[in-house]
């Protein structure tokens, strides 16, 4: 298991282990052949997985759980609001801030707008872990290609990745994007489907608060806005998502995309803020008096050696 | 919320014409015309039973707003049966009596059977001729009543309603749904208006508005329904019921804009990749 085997085949195995151990590993780093090869272990469906095509074998298990009484562990869905619109110079994405499970605010100042490209970014609503997966793994898929090419990513190359990827798996990925940014042939701004279907819009809007954001749009978009203009809309669109939609709340996060140049604005406005804070701050409660403090750095009690060139990654 | 979403929502398998994928308890077992006193009949004499209705023909959202001198009430034309929009022509915006505006959203044969209702109600009213009339607050609690407890038999008139008037100067615009949930407000919407429109009117409506700027609002809200419910026509009346009477509009439809750029060429850059 030399190095370059495991450069060639970490892509891959993420594909396999994101398929195989869907529920306990998110985003998946491996870069030590050990990790490789226990994870290659613990996936024993690395003999017949097929190359290309979802494997549908854990659907069929989890179906047979479910029917046994196994309650499926509830995943982090961000019931959201996301925006993008296109203005004179390039594109503004915009999005609310609150991720939701269920009934409850799991985050209430999450990031809904994901780095794809220096010149590209892309706004993800649905199951969280799906829109950050998939969002991450293009990115890096078009990383390579830049390498490979030595040019600027364009958008439309990041929307054939990701279209793709979310068709082969037939809906199941549950992410729809608003992917907005700005390349050599001007700005561009689309919008995805779970099941992969894309559109391209001058103005678009995704997630649950989705009809409250575009009551504003479509009432109140025109053709060649200023920056100002534009941020200002898309803040009120979030806005109107927020105040409007109970599966979105907290913050407005805006990212302006020009050629040669973006600005991301991380909570932009802040319209919920804490309403009653103490202005004592926190108090602890009456501390232990402390008798004694006699300090023994470890490495007198255990002796740590290195074996092979193997140290413990992370 | 959940409820609102069966009447405009296309997904509710298309109204009457798809209902094989729905629980098999409510199809009826005679072919022949029975009409709906004698089917619950046969059913309750089965055990317990829950009946369902589905709307067939159904008219789309409906929004009311208050303004200076009384009520503003716009509904477009359109009745659709399932996916199809049959009828071009459906007044969905009626009076009631001498003070009220009633509009409906939903199933239009439940709605004209609402309107003969309220036409005995109005008729026993005006026999007692002792000067007095049914306000809008009234009509809108009789309204609720009905829609509550037919709702409770199991067998709900499957409408929105918007129910807005004004009397002895006092302005009342008040909303009751098919199953009895009802509210008042200083602007009402159903169906899609709901999320369409109700944002729009947060934002902008303000006390006392005049009528040009009344209109100006429901016709902004209109023509977004126009562009993000399938089920809108681009044919509407807006009425307009003040302490001097009752007037709705002709019939008449609104400018849309449809030369954004980027419709023109989807593939600048790139063609050949359509979406």
């Amino acid at each position: 298991m030399t190095i370059t085997i495991a450069i060639v085949h970490t892509l891959e195995v993420r594909w396999v282990s994101n398929n195989g151990v869907r529920f306990q590993i998110q985003t998946s780093r491996l870069r030590s052949p050990s990790i490789l090869s226990s994870y290659l272990k613990m996936s024993n469906e690395t003999m017949d997985v097929p190359k290309t095509g979802f494997s549908f074998d854990l659907c069929r298990r989890n179906d047979m759980l479910a029917k046994k009484g196994l309650k499926s562990p509830s995943y982090l869905k961000t019931g959201t609001t996301i925006v993008g619109l296109i203005f004179e110079n390039g594109v503004i994405l915009g999005a609310d801030t609150r991720a939701t499970e269920g009934p409850i605010v799991a985050d209430k100042n999450c990031e809904k707008i994901h780095y794809m490209a220096p010149n590209i970014y892309c706004c993800g609503a649905g199951t969280a872990a799906d829109t950050e997966a998939v969002t991450d793994n293009i990115s890096s898929q078009l990383k390579l290609h830049r390498y490979h090419t030595g040019r600027e990513s364009r958008v439309v190359t990041a929307l054939t990745l990701l279209k793709s990827h979310l068709f082969r798996y037939q809906g199941h990925v549950s992410a729809a994007l608003v992917l907005g940014g700005v390349d050599v042939t001007g700005p561009h701004l689309h919008t995805i489907y779970p099941h992969g279907s894309t559109d391209t819009l001058p103005f678009a809007t995704m997630g649950s608060g989705s009809l409250a954001a575009m009551a504003i749009f479509e009432s109140e978009y025109r053709e060649g806005l200023t920056r100002d203009e534009g941020v200002n809309l898309v803040t009120k669109a979030i806005c109107s998502g927020i105040f409007n939609d109970l599966g979105s709340g907290s913050n407005v996060d805006v990212c302006v995309i020009e050629k040669g140049k973006k600005e991301y604005l991380r909570n932009h406005l802040t319209p919920n803020p804490r309403t009653y804070v103490s202005s004592r701050g926190y108090t602890f409660s009456k501390k232990a008096e402390v008798l004694l403090t006699k300090i023994t750095p470890l490495k007198e009690l255990v002796d740590v050696v290195q074996v092979g060139g193997d140290a413990m990654e992370e | 919320m959940v409820v609102e979403s069966h009447e405009t929502d296309g997904e509710f398998a298309g109204g009457g014409l798809g209902h094989t994928s729905r629980s098999p308890i409510v199809t009826p077992v005679f072919t022949d015309m029975v009409s709906s006193q004698t089917e619950s009949g046969l059913l309750s004499s089965e055990g317990e039973s829950q009946r369902t209705q589905y709307p067939y023909v159904t008219g789309t959202s409906v929004i009311g707003i208050k303004y200076k001198d009384g009520i503003l009430m716009a509904a477009d034309m359109g009745g659709s049966y399932g996916s199809t929009i049959r009828y071009k022509s459906v007044e969905r915006l009626k009076q009631v009596g001498k003070h009220s505006l009633l509009g409906a959203s939903g199933e239009i044969s439940d709605f004209q059977e609402i309107l003969r209702y309220l036409d005995e109600l109005i008729l026993h009213d005006n026999m007692w001729d002792d000067g007095n009339s049914l306000g809008p607050k009234e009509v809108h609690n009789y309204l609720t009543r009905m829609m509550y407890n037919r709702r409770n038999k199991f067998d709900p008139l499957w409408n929105s309603l918007v129910l807005g008037g004004v009397k002895n100067g006092h302005k009342y615009l008040g909303s009751v749904s098919m199953i009895g949930v009802h509210f008042e407000d200083n602007h009402v919407a159903t169906g899609f208006g709901n999320h369409l429109a109700r944002p729009i009117l947060r934002e902008e409506w303000k006390e006392d508005l005049s009528f040009e700027e009344g209109v100006k609002l429901l016709e902004k809200c209109m023509r977004n329904l126009l562009y993000r419910d399938r089920s809108a026509v681009n044919k509407l009346q807006i009425a307009k019921i003040t302490e001097d009477g009752l007037t709705i509009s002709q019939p008449y439809s609104l400018k849309t804009f449809w030369n954004f750029g980027a419709f023109q060429n989807p593939t600048v850059g790139a063609e050949g990749s359509c979406c």
